[in-house]
């Protein structure tokens, strides 16, 4: 579904650094897989990149097929639209938007009808366990459930890759693992993919496979269930 | 505070460099703005009143009487009373230039009292330089022939009488000069502005007009104690009442008493002397009514000028509450580090206080600069005609540099208290937590306190004015701004309501986002409002006051050509036989005389016009109570008709008794009419010429209503009458024309308004642009989720230009609606009270509309080019700092 070859990037203008190269990765369907690393390696900068949010400077993403480095701007942000969804450590839901508006953003940005946007947006908040908490704003709701609309929204409009970069990075043990659980079996249960960015090892363990990040590629890790 | 803690709040002022910059124009344009109009106003007022004094010199009382002067033999009877020590009769002449458009003011002064009481209008006798002895070629044989008619032994007094003045190297002061030398019939005096005005040099000749004759005087010095800002001329009073046909006349008497004379009984005993119409006024009074007469018009301007600063504060508010929004958590961070309400609160004052003192500081400097350019392209009366002549030299004021500084600094003091409370009131615990900053635009409607401010507007409108300014006409203005402030949540709530879900996922996004947070439209329209509410109240009020004065010309110009021998007030007039030669002239089926004079009724106003015209002969009046015909039981008295301004001033109304002082005698009439005039400010009266001839035995007429036959046509009759009469003494005009110079002037005079609102209408744009740079920058990292999301740079752009234009959209509804009840309290009260004129309501409404669309526009561009500079920071990185 996702193949990356030889990918590579630095950073810095002048003398541009390398951060890491020669990357390849291939994502099955349905495949959950952890990226670990130290700090600064470059993981989040990754993500990044298979999004299309920041350019490669060689290499190869391939998504179902398509090139995705040769996309422009405009074209990559479109098809994160259709199949891309995103969680991240700090939730980055809306605060001026309630709970049911934060989760169908993407529909509306598929311009789906309200009516479905609304059906499908409370469907994903019973799924997560938020069902009756669409018309709360944000600012009522705990981390842990915060955490929880990020992920009804990175899933509502069924993409076919979910990025997190430290989905639980903000959430204590007992939380970071629920909300874990609920990601990988929201993301699995949808049919989809999902590479998860994070520095914990337990977290890691729940995915299928877990890589490791660093300046010269990524590396596959025993699993330790 | 600790100097430390204070570098942490002003640093913040740095670091938004471009709301800093925009506040500080802001404030710097309000400041300015205030400041020119009060420096221009003080120095024209200094050299009008120092106009009035040098002509007054050191008189304790002066007797005035109507334009047209009364007998000179009561100067005797005063100059012989024992509480007069000295009598100085003047003839104070507008007179007419012939071939040109300015007059000049002639003073005919007694050479040998003036020594006495106005040592400034003395003239100094100046032999010609050669050069100059040529010129006013034309004038010669003229001047020759009226030294002839008037005893040439005068005029040979300073041995310049040849006017060759072979012998002399240049102009300048004759030392053998006497004071015989001002007595020479043809002499005239010019002070150095009129000389530099008139580009004439000693020996020179001036073709002034007398009646419609011509009449050359020469000029043979200076009055150079006048100084550079008047411009007048001065000659001996028998020579100025024989030349302009004035024998036995004077327009009035400067009195000084005798040393211990009780002044108040002095004046009580000499108006038993003054015949009908004649007052007796102290200088200061005649100084502070004529000063008086420009007072709601400065006050007018100097409230604009107020409504431009307060723009400028609404822009301090809203950079000062986003920046506070945007440091939240820093200041919450503060707050749990120790820092006390209080310091907090003078820290982020004190941001506002140096955006004001530095935005003044610089609005100070460019007060003096547009004050120095106004004058120049303008003039000093900011070309609404009220000084003229007069040439005011700005000058540094500290008093009023430094009010200005103080109110720049209030206005910025005042922007940044609200935001600084609601800093100062932030719980430290909840603020640190992600997200709390949405509370602060959750603005919510004060309805009740709109309303209320909105009853008291009413009320307010009801008041009098105080002392001719209408204080409480003003005070509904800003009630009705604060109304309308109050009322913009409310509003943004409802415009938010309206059904959007079936649109695009942008008018969603947006539309949710200021319904949750109105706070935000508020902030951002707060500004936009009181811009719009001042451009449109003066749209309408000028376009109001405009078309009225169309209407108004249309109604008072109803013949097909006006012929005038001169402005009303100045030298020239047509003598009966010439006004009988018009009307034989082929192709005139009629020709109605006009006789203008002024009248002064009382000692507490200025004097009234007086305007005789054949009324029952159809004359018309452009009436807006009475009638034309008077009723029955009132045709015992005479009717006269009083414009609108005179019914204010004097509390008449119509049917009311009305004594008129003509004829040196009181003579009663009865209101049959009030009408609109726009033209004179201090009150006009209408009486039929008929009544005014048998009464005053006055024959002469100023102008003439032209009726054309059938067949005729303008252009021949003009040219008829240009061959019949002397064409540099006369001027046709027909309406068009006179209409066309008349919106001229009313441009002219609305110009500076013009660039008033502009500048308000800018600083508000500046609100908009800053507010959502603000909120961009502020919001950095939403625009990083949306992008993540899938929304591309372009969307962004569009859902800031789409949520500016939405902002701007309700600042401009409601700025409109409340411009059209300022336009109400301006139309209705500011502009009756102030100058007495009433006008029919008009809106322009494709101007309003198009300049309402093109304000949206701008503020969309401006929401979207402020917001270039967080579309341009990496999504990528604004995504990781803590939400």
């Amino acid at each position: 579904m996702l193949a990356l070859r030889e990918l590579g990037k630095g950073f810095g203008t002048t003398a541009p650094r390398p951060l890491f190269s020669d990357v390849a990765l291939t994502l099955s369907a349905g495949e959950c897989v952890a990226i670990m690393g130290e700090s600064g390696v470059g993981k989040s900068t990754l993500l990044n990149c298979i999004a299309g949010l920041e350019p490669v400077d060689h290499g190869s993403i391939r998504l179902d097929g398509v090139e995705l480095t040769e996309l422009d701007d405009d074209a990559f942000a479109r098809l994160r639209r259709h199949r891309y969804g995103f969680v991240f450590q700090a939730f980055h839901v809306l605060p001026h938007l309630t709970v049911m508006q934060n989760v169908a953003l993407p529909l509306w940005l598929l311009d789906r009808p309200n009516r479905e946007a609304r059906q499908r947006a409370t469907a994903m908040l019973a799924r997560v366990g938020l069902a009756g908490r669409g018309g709360d704003w944000p600012r009522h709701l705990s981390g842990g459930e915060l955490q929880r609309v990020a992920i009804a929204r990175a899933l509502v409009h069924e993409p076919a890759l979910v990025l997190a970069d430290e989905p639980t990075g903000n959430l204590d043990p007992q939380r970071a693992g629920e909300i874990l659980d609920l990601l990988l079996d929201c993301i699995r249960s949808a049919g989809a993919s999902g590479i998860i960015v994070t520095h914990s090892r337990t977290a890691a363990a729940r995915t299928d496979r877990i890589l490791r990040l660093t300046a010269d590629g990524l590396d596959a890790e025993a699993l330790a269930r | 505070m600790n100097p430390a803690l204070a570098r942490i709040f002003l640093a913040s002022l740095g670091r938004r460099r471009l709301a800093t910059a925009l506040s500080l124009v802001a404030i710097a344009l309000g400041v300015a703005l205030g400041l020119a109009v009060q420096l221009i106003h003080t120095a024209a007022l200094d050299e009008f009143g120092r106009g009035m004094r040098l002509v007054s010199g050191e008189a304790d009382l002066q007797v005035l009487g109507p334009r047209d002067g009364f007998g000179d033999d009561l100067y005797v009877s005063l100059a012989q009373r024992p509480e007069i020590a000295e009598a100085s009769p003047i003839l104070e002449i507008e007179v007419r230039l012939p071939g040109r458009e300015d007059t000049l003011r002639i003073f005919g002064i007694d050479v040998f009292r003036a020594a006495a009481m106005q040592s400034a209008l003395m003239p100094a006798a100046q032999t010609p330089a050669p050069a100059a002895a040529d010129g006013g070629a034309d004038g010669e044989a003229n001047r020759d022939a009226n030294r002839d008619a008037y005893g040439d032994a005068n005029g040979d007094a300073n041995g310049d009488g040849d006017g060759d003045g072979a012998d002399a190297e240049a102009a300048g002061p004759d030392r053998g000069a006497t004071p015989f030398a001002a007595l020479a019939a043809d002499a005239l005096f010019l002070s150095p502005a009129a000389r530099a005005a008139l580009a004439l040099g000693p020996g020179q000749t001036l073709a002034v007009q007398v009646g419609t004759r011509e009449e050359v005087l020469r000029v043979a010095g200076s009055v150079p104690a006048a100084g550079v800002g008047q411009r007048l001329a001065v000659m001996d009073i028998a020579a100025a009442q024989h030349v302009f046909e004035r024998v036995g006349r004077i327009t009035r008497v400067d009195l000084r008493l005798v040393p211990g004379t009780d002044p108040r009984r002095a004046q009580a005993a000499l108006r038993g002397v003054l015949p009908p119409g004649v007052e007796l006024l102290a200088p200061e009074a005649t100084e502070s009514q004529a000063a008086g007469l420009s007072r709601a018009y400065r006050v007018n301007l100097t409230m604009l000028a107020a409504i431009a600063l307060l723009t400028g504060g609404f822009l301090v508010f809203s950079t000062q509450l986003l920046s506070v929004v945007r440091r939240r958590q820093e200041l919450a961070f503060l707050r749990a580090l120790g820092l006390d309400r209080r310091a907090m609160l003078g820290g982020l004052l004190a941001e506002g206080g140096v955006l004001g003192l530095v935005g003044g500081v610089f609005g100070v400097a460019l007060g003096y600069a547009l004050g120095a350019l106004a004058v120049a392209v303008v003039g000093g009366d900011l070309g609404a005609g009220y000084f003229e002549g007069v040439r005011p030299q700005l000058r540094f004021e500290p008093l009023a540099s430094a009010a200005y500084l103080g109110l720049g600094v209030v206005a910025g003091l005042a922007g940044a208290a609200m935001p600084a409370r609601e800093a100062a009131r932030l719980m430290p615990a909840r603020a640190l937590h992600a997200g709390d900053e949405a509370e602060v635009f959750r603005s919510r409607p004060r309805w009740h306190a709109a309303l209320a401010c909105l009853a008291l507007a009413a009320v307010s409108c009801l008041a009098p004015p105080v002392g001719a300014v209408p204080v409480f006409g003003y005070a509904a203005i800003a009630l009705i701004l604060a109304g309308a402030v109050l009322v913009l949540p409310g509003v943004v709530r409802l415009v938010m309501a309206v059904r959007h879900e079936r649109r695009g996922f942008l008018v969603r996004l947006g539309f949710a986002r200021l319904a949750a947070a109105p706070g935000q439209a508020v902030v951002a329209a707060a500004g936009v409002v009181a811009s719009v509410a001042l451009a449109a109240a003066m749209a309408i009020m000028v376009s109001s006051f405009r078309g009225s004065v169309d209407d108004w010309l249309s109604k008072v110009l109803p013949a097909d050509l006006y012929l005038r021998a001169s402005p009303s007030g100045a030298s020239g007039f047509l003598t009966p036989q010439t006004v009988a030669r018009i009307g034989e002239i082929p192709g005139i089926a009629q020709a109605q005389p006009v006789r203008f004079d002024t009248l002064r009724l009382d000692d507490a106003h200025l004097p009234v016009t007086l305007i005789a015209r054949p009324v029952a002969d159809g004359a018309r009046i452009p009436l807006v109570a009475g009638a034309i015909a008077p009723e029955p039981e009132r045709s015992g008295d005479r009717s006269a008709w009083i414009s609108e301004a005179m019914a204010d001033l004097f509390g008449l109304r119509v049917g009311d008794p009305l004594t008129l002082p003509l004829g040196s005698r009181e003579r009663p009439f009865r209101v049959a009419g009030i009408w609109r005039d726009y033209a004179r400010q201090n009150g006009a009266v209408v009486i039929e010429l008929a009544d005014y001839r048998a009464l005053t035995g006055d024959e002469r007429t100023n102008d003439v209503a032209i009726h054309l036959a059938a067949d005729a046509r303008p252009a021949d009759v003009s040219a008829a009458l240009v061959s019949a009469l002397d064409a540099r003494t006369i001027e046709i005009q027909t309406p068009g024309a006179i209409r066309t110079r008349t919106l001229a002037i009313f441009d002219r005079t609305f110009l500076v308004t013009y660039a008033m609102e502009a500048v308000a209408v800018l600083i508000g744009l500046f609100g908009i642009s800053t507010s959502f740079a603000a909120l961009a920058t502020a919001r950095r990292k939403e625009f990083g989720m949306l992008r993540h999301l899938g929304v591309t740079r372009a969307e962004i752009g569009r859902l800031l230009a789409l949520e500016g234009a939405l902002s701007a959209a309700v600042g401009v509804i409601v700025g409109l609606a409340s411009g059209g009840a300022i336009a109400l309290v301006l139309v209705e009260v500011v502009n009756r009270q102030s100058f007495h004129w009433s006008m029919d309501l008009r809106v322009p409404v494709a101007a309003l509309a198009a300049f309402a669309v093109a304000l949206v526009l701008l503020a969309a561009f401006a929401a979207r080019l402020a917001g270039r500079h967080a579309m341009r920071q990496s999504a990528v990185l604004a995504v990781r700092e803590d939400w």
